[in-house]
């Protein structure tokens, strides 16, 4: 449940219960359906051939060769068992291996690395183990859609923080302050952003680091974009002064190892909360897949991340590419700086992100999200990913700009 | 080289036909450096062509290739120069790389059939005086050329929105 009825427009009020729902549980329920899934039947229902998709939320690669090609080797050798709860071990040392080396974050691959279905299941994971009913979960926005339903499926309350474009979609000490309450648990914090690539530097949150340790937060760290940085590196919330213990570090291979289909993610925190989480992820799923958990560990070999070096280059040069191209055409777009989502806003047409998307899809055949769909703050944007072929790009702002062009 | 005209080379490898100003932008570079270093890459040979990969099996007028082990013996104070000139020259060779191992020039040769190869091979090739021997190898299918691989994949695979 979503605290604040501004977030959520379009939450349609809990009808009652016909048919086999009534055997439902409220919670689940009541959850609202999410705007994105409406689009998604929107643009789906379409068939166009001719839609250019900028709503996408994964890379345009596929999974790198070497790294396919060791899970089929690995189901050659008959490596379909169940693996340890945590995952394998080669996987957590290597996994070990590369926060120490990428993000200066060093964790005990035996006590403090599970290796989980995705980062959602951490993200999962970690609110369950952590959220008393009521308690209540604060979620910088715009941002990834499943933190609230989440949050409302473990028993809290996700209070959305709004951020904005003037501050390049930061979350700023000021907004976090007004938004914690003696209920306030936990801060989940997902920098780099979906949906508006925004970062923070090392300076900019040290307040926030301050804030959590004076209101005794945990904070969940989505670092699942933490590869995508362009400009500067990425510095992961555990990184900073005293946030180790307090944070619990969600990340995976989806995005910058192009591996969203395999589902493999991690959760890297303290003991005693790995040794929690363990226990909800041992009984709910027992193992990662084993032969997901094989490619995994090819994408950390040095080749593997070579590829990986690869792909974040032609990230950044669509970035530049669209970024450019949305300002030329008059849509103004603050730069992203991280993961591969632009994020221009559409306030000048008047027209309502919604709307805009709509009649983007259906008069100029480009697919993009509407903002409002990500939160507070998304109202007014649309989320535009540049995960795909340059050709495709141009052509994709061509149609926008005589879209814009039209409407005027 | 410089990283920028090694930058503009990965992108121009892949499509050649990028503006000097699309290229710019996504190097973050400006544009009238990038056309600068273009035109002196031009200038210096190191961009040879800009050619179209065509996939000839597509076409109705199918060509027939040979990859050639030629072994020859080489010319006092010229190695090998002058008898790689000698073949490259033609305009059926498409390509003449000198190679270690069991033989000396490796030769691709393309033709209207097998006929026309067998020809140039018996008439052009194996008379010059310098060439010991041949063994003449046909292409049935190209799968991948020059880093492109030939076969057309599925569309995209992702689906059209996702978070």
């Amino acid at each position: 449940m979503i605290k604040d009825k501004e977030v959520a427009p379009r939450v349609e009020q809990p009808s009652q219960a016909e048919g086999m729902s009534r055997y439902l549980n409220a919670r689940t329920r009541d959850i609202p359906p999410s705007g994105i899934r409406r689009f998604f039947d929107l643009v789906s229902s379409s068939k166009d051939k001719e839609i250019i998709s900028l709503g996408v939320g994964e890379p345009d690669f596929v999974t790198p060769w070497r790294v396919r090609d060791a899970a089929v080797y690995s189901l050659e050798k008959g490596k379909t068992q169940y693996t340890p709860n945590a995952g394998t071990p080669e996987l957590r040392e290597a996994i070990g291996q590369y926060l120490h080396d990428q993000f200066s974050v060093d964790y005990d691959p035996d006590k403090e690395i599970v290796v989980t279905v995705g980062g959602s299941e951490g993200i999962d994971l970690a609110l369950r183990a952590l959220i008393e009913p009521g308690d209540e979960i604060l979620v910088p926005e715009p941002t990834y859609l499943p933190y609230a339903p989440i949050s409302t499926l473990a028993g809290g309350v996700a209070v959305g923080i709004e951020t904005f474009a003037k501050d390049q979609f930061k979350l700023t000490a000021e907004s976090l302050r007004a938004a914690i309450t003696p209920r306030s648990k936990v801060l989940i914090f997902c920098y780099p952003s979906n949906p508006t690539g925004a970062i923070m530097t090392y300076e900019e949150m040290l307040p926030i680091a301050k804030l959590v340790e004076e209101h005794d937060l945990i904070v969940i760290s989505d670092e699942i974009y933490a590869e995508l940085t362009y400009g500067s590196r990425h510095v992961s919330f555990a990184s900073l002064p005293g946030m180790r213990d307090r944070t619990i570090l969600v990340s995976g291979f989806s995005k910058a190892f192009a591996m969203t289909g395999w589902r493999m993610g991690y959760v890297c925190a303290h003991p005693d909360l790995i040794a929690a989480m363990l226990k909800i992820h041992q009984y709910t799923i027992m193992c990662a897949p084993i032969m997901a958990q094989v490619a995994a560990l090819e994408s950390l070999s040095p080749t593997g991340l070579e590829e990986k070096d690869r792909m974040i280059e032609s990230y950044n040069q669509r970035r530049r590419l669209v970024v450019h191209g949305f300002r030329e055409i008059g849509m103004p777009c603050h730069e992203p700086q991280g993961a591969f989502y632009a994020f221009p806003s559409i306030q000048q047409t008047g027209l309502s992100s919604e709307e805009f998307a709509q009649r983007l899809v259906l008069e100029a055949k480009v697919a993009a999200v509407p903002g409002y769909v990500f939160g507070k703050g998304g109202e007014g944007f649309l989320r535009c990913c540049y995960a795909t072929s340059v050709v495709q790009l141009q052509e994709a702002l061509e149609r926008i700009g005589q879209f814009l062009h039209r409407i005027k | 080289m410089n990283q920028l005209k090694l930058s503009i080379l990965d992108l121009l490898k892949e499509d050649a036909r990028l503006a000097p100003s699309t290229i710019a932008t996504m190097l973050g570079a400006a544009e009238a450096e990038v056309s600068a270093a273009i035109t002196e890459m031009e200038k210096d040979h190191v961009i040879v062509k800009y050619a179209t990969v065509i996939n000839w099996s597509k076409v109705d007028d199918e060509k027939v290739t040979a990859l050639i082990e030629v072994e020859c013996t080489p010319e006092r104070g010229r190695g090998f120069e002058s008898i790689a000139e000698r073949i490259y020259l033609y305009p059926e060779v498409k390509s003449v790389f000198l190679m270690s191992g069991a033989y000396d020039l490796c030769v691709e040769i393309e033709g209207k059939n097998l006929k026309e190869v067998a020809s140039f091979v018996s008439n052009k090739l194996s008379t010059i005086e310098s060439v010991i021997s041949t063994k003449t190898f046909f292409i049935l299918k190209k799968y991948k050329q020059d880093g492109i691989i030939f076969e057309e994949f599925e569309d995209d695979g992702r689906l059209l929105i996702s978070p």
